[in-house]
């Protein structure tokens, strides 16, 4: 009744569009940014050895493919997937299909745990009680946020920060991020005065902060967190009585080991509960075993509360049993673990001085970075004016005619401008070469001008 | 900033602080009682019978079989393992096009071809429980309404509330007439929420119905449609259960409606449909929810979303194998139909031995059993909570009391038969009838069950005081394995 005859069955109902949730109709997943326009630049002309050499180089996509063949000839030859189900008394298939508990699969858990604790040399135990299972980061991120934070409060976010922070930390839990500046002039560490100065900025804002996120090792700057800032960190922390989540989802990519000091190892000699029970860590398989697609992530929190409500809340952000049940073959193989962290390590140290020597000799610097599957390019000087626009022409030149597609520092919220984020992970080392000729090629073309 | 220092510690968002998680409820004393005591035919033959949890496991060994047949879908096998580095890269948040066409594919399998489903509004999501959060999310403000009929899915009120604030309100079924849903109770609940200026956005509901067990019929699906077409507001249909109908039974899902009613009468923006592969396969921790919508707008938001809860492209790729191998997605539902229809007619006719009646029905995992006549006092929930911790601690059967689904009316209970074996269900038809022929009726052993009332509440005071951690996944990290049982598990799953 009172519809006109005529209507069409489409979304053109003008008179009467029906209302989605303001979630649903904000852009706050952030899909509009540069970040993703260089996707779909890809997208349209990917670039492939044989049948697209001019194609698009996608060196804006953070992957590990560098250690795919240590993982192809361990699955070849134990198959931990069939071989276990039924075996030695080991839970069968039925037992895996119905398992849906969200405390995870013990083994599971168990291998996660020691997983961890091999990445860290043994320098932090992690109980496997405490590990919470999410379908990948980018769920534990926003679960986290839910848990630590209300609508309209923040999160304080050192700078430059993954894109994907703003959707993930932001979009559905209505929580803002408020950055703390990081520049060149010392190498992008955060200082306790730009820590101090991002806090007042909020409450002058009368925005409540709820904690600090960082990632360590740092995306998109491809280094790690020295030691001493995470004290003053944790130091902040408990000043304000926030928390502290760190994001340590690149740990096991640090080309050398002794160089990464994960969160868990300053927390580990604290007695002070009240201390610890701030801090929360962030993993997954997604970086380190290049496994993104199993939807492998995960929340390791010191806090009780913090682990039983996050358990509760991963009911909906579960990891696949069976990708659990052949996980926890893998990596409870010490062996295995043990020679593919101490490899992928040597691979990745080997790319990142293959890229950042190529970019020198093009008279390109990059900030010194010793883990990540990227480095922290500097343009600036090509920029012709030092800001957001400037960046943003200097990046499109770069995406149409030299057929990179790199990450603009912007997308990341970095004050400076200029500097760009280049993934060499991803692809093969003839693939790199490639790139680097575009580049030194494009240089030359410059110069000559 | 004084409020923050609370004992010293960062406290937590309001989010994670209030119990709308659900799991603080009295409900969870049956599964207490189970962990602590769970039956095994040779270990434990006195233990309680798990009678609580909308499992299917009648089919699951058709399912190993072809896995086993079938290598390639496997990326650990000698015969799959070249696949391996594709799929472990692969997280786009479309997911795998094979896999959204094998859904797209058995979803219309299952309901017997009445239907085609568009493979490009195919979202993925973390199982329904993570489908129905996030269609909240992409159509209701926090505060905004959703109507749900009663008695409905316990979780729901964690689903549809927790994170996303919405509020649910339900439209009351009444056992006068058989739990019906009819539009005229709809109409009504949504023009009170609107009298006391709440803004409603939508309808959701299970089709076939947790935990009744029946389907609505095609005309009131119909006139539903027209009813939320009218009033502008979104039909959201859970048909998580649409595989389980019986053998012989029709399930009209709203995707036919949506195809049978003129256009003028619906606005196919309003539709959406959640689907799972937990129930009518039997694989929950695969974790396959699906989102379908027939709003382009919703498809794209809901895929964004998915981000927070994709299907593992492992899982994606052995079931895109298997559900595109037409022969055995027909073996599988015809026998799955078939093994659902003789457990149900098995357990009821058990029941009429014992002068149970349940609420007819031809779908789902469950049945709705009347035990009205067994309360002390049919007007009372005490009554009925009473009568429940009687038939944990008793009759050694873990079932589900009817206000733990909202239901408005004591005396109805959810009583699960597809998650054991026969000899399981057998032996619990034997309890019940014994129990029955020894207790005709509660008020007549009132000093007995004044006595198991009063160790009821001490047993849930010892429960609330201690803090017990639970120790759900003991037997099944024990490593034992028994073929037709249940494990414990965690306590607020699909149940």
């Amino acid at each position: 009744m009172g519809l006109p005859l005529m209507m069409e069955r489409s979304s053109n109902n003008n008179n009467n569009v029906v209302e989605l949730s303001r979630v649903a109709v904000s852009d706050t997943h952030g899909e509009d940014s540069p970040y993703f326009a260089g996707w779909k630049a890809y997208d349209e002309n990917p670039y492939d050895e044989s049948h697209n050499p001019s194609g698009v180089i996608q060196m804006g996509l953070a992957e590990n493919q560098v250690s795919f063949d240590l993982l192809e000839s361990y699955l070849e030859k134990k198959n931990p997937e069939g071989s276990m189900w039924g075996s030695k008394g080991a839970p069968g298939f039925r037992e895996n299909a119905l398992f849906q508990d969200y405390h995870g699969l013990k083994t599971f858990r168990q291998a996660m745990a020691s997983f961890m604790e091999q990445i860290r040399g043994g320098k932090a135990r992690f109980d496997p009680d405490r590990i919470v299972l999410t379908a990948g980061a980018t769920a534990a991120n926003e679960l986290l946020t839910f848990i630590l934070a209300d609508p309209n409060d923040a999160l304080l976010v050192p700078t430059p920060y993954y894109p994907g922070f703003d959707r993930d930390l932001r979009w559905r839990t209505g929580v803002r991020i408020v950055p703390i500046h990081c520049d060149s002039s010392n190498h992008f560490q955060i200082t306790p005065e730009a820590l101090e100065s991002a806090y007042q900025t909020a409450r002058d804002a009368n925005i409540r902060v709820r904690g600090v996120l960082i990632t360590n090792p740092s995306n998109p700057l491809g280094a790690t967190v020295q030691k001493k800032v995470l004290e003053n960190l944790l130091d902040f922390c408990v000043r304000k009585n926030i928390h502290l989540v760190a994001d340590e989802i690149y740990s096991g990519s640090v080309f050398h080991a002794s160089e990464f000091t994960s969160v868990a190892e300053i927390v580990e000699i604290i007695d002070d509960v009240t201390v610890k029970e701030r801090v929360h860590i962030v993993y997954s398989l997604s970086k380190d075993l290049g496994l993104p697609g199993f939807r492998v992530g995960t929340i390791y929190s010191y806090n009780d509360n913090v682990v039983r409500t996050a358990r509760r809340m991963s009911s909906f952000t579960l990891v696949s049993s069976q990708t659990q049940h052949m996980l926890a073959a893998m990596l409870s193989d010490e062996e295995f673990t043990e020679k593919y962290i101490r490899i992928n390590r040597e691979r990745l140290r080997r790319r990142y001085e293959t890229i950042v020597e190529g970019l020198k000799k093009a008279g390109i610097e990059c900030l010194k970075g010793n883990a990540g599957l990227f480095c922290w390019m500097n343009l600036g000087f090509l920029l012709d004016k030092k800001t957001k626009e400037g960046e943003l022409e200097l990046w499109d030149v770069i995406l149409k005619e030299l057929k990179l597609n790199i990450s603009p520092g912007t997308s990341c919220h970095c004050s400076e401008f200029g500097w760009f984020r280049v993934c060499f992970a991803n692809m093969s080392e003839k693939t790199l070469e490639i790139a680097l000729t575009r580049i030194h090629e494009f240089m030359d073309r410059r110069k000559r001008f | 900033m004084g409020s923050l220092k609370k004992n010293g510690g960062a406290i937590l968002s309001r989010i994670a602080t209030n119990d709308h998680h659900g799991e603080n409820s009295e409900y969870f004393d049956g599964w207490k009682s189970y962990d602590k005591d769970p039956f095994h035919h040779s270990r434990n033959p006195c233990g309680i019978i798990q009678m609580g949890l909308a499992e299917n496991q009648l089919c699951l060994e058709l399912i190993e079989g072809w896995i086993k047949d079938n290598p390639k879908a496997s990326i650990c096998t000698p015969e799959g393992v070249g696949q391996f580095g594709d799929i472990a890269i692969f997280q786009d948040y479309h997911g795998l096009k094979e896999f959204r066409q094998a859904i797209a594919h058995f979803m219309g399998k299952a309901r017997g071809g009445r239907v085609t489903f568009d493979p490009e509004r195919i979202v993925m999501s973390g199982g329904a429980t993570g489908a129905n959060e996030t269609i909240m999310f992409c159509l209701a403000d926090p505060g905004d309404v959703f109507l749900v009929p009663s008695p409905y899915y316990a979780a729901f009120d964690r689903d549809l509330r927790w994170r996303t604030g919405v509020e649910i309100i339900p439209v009351h079924c009444y056992s006068s007439n058989s739990f019906k849903l009819t539009v005229e109770a709809v109409e009504w609940a949504y023009k009170k929420a609107q009298e006391s200026n709440k803004k409603v956005k939508g309808l959701i509901l299970t089709n076939p119905s947790n935990p009744l067990g029946t389907m609505l019929d095609k005309d009131t699906l119909k006139n539903l449609v027209r009813f939320v077409t009218r009033k502008n507001i979104h039909l959201v249909v859970d048909e998580i259960y649409a595989g389980t109908v019986f053998a012989g039974e029709n399930f009209v899902s709203v995707a036919e409606v949506v195809n049978n009613v003129d256009s003028y009468e619906v606005n196919v923006d309003l539709i959406h449909i959640v689907y799972s592969l937990s129930k009518d396969m039997g694989l929950p921790g695969f974790r396959v929810g699906i989102i379908y919508s027939y709003n382009d707008l919703v498809v794209s938001c809901a895929r964004k979303m998915s981000s927070f809860g994709l299907v593992s492209s492992q899982t994606q790729l052995m079931l895109a194998s298997m559900l595109s191998d037409d022969r055995f997605v027909e073996i599988f539902l015809t026998e799955n139909s078939r093994r659902l229809k003789i457990r149900h007619e098995d357990y009821t006719s058990g029941l009429k031995k014992a002068g149970i009646t349940c609420l007819t029905s031809n779908a789902g995992l469950f049945v709705w059993m009347d035990l009205r006549h067994l309360l002390r006092d049919r007007n009372s929930f005490e009554s009925e909570i009473e009568l429940w911790h009687i038939i944990i601690d008793k009759v050694k059967l873990n079932v589900s009391p009817g206000s733990s689904f909202h239901c408005t009316e004591p005396g109805w209970f959810r009583a699960c038969f597809a998650n054991m074996d026969d000899d399981t269900l057998h032996a619990a038809l034997r309890r019940i009838q014994a129990f029955v022929s020894k207790n005709h009726k509660i008020v007549e052993n009132s000093s007995d069950s004044d006595q198991i009332v009063q160790s009821n509440n001490v047993k849930k005071q010892k429960w609330k005081q201690s803090n017990l951690r639970l120790s759900f996944r003991r037997l099944y990290e024990d490593g034992l394995s028994s073929p037709g049982i249940m494990s414990p598990r965690s306590p607020l799953l699909r149940t």
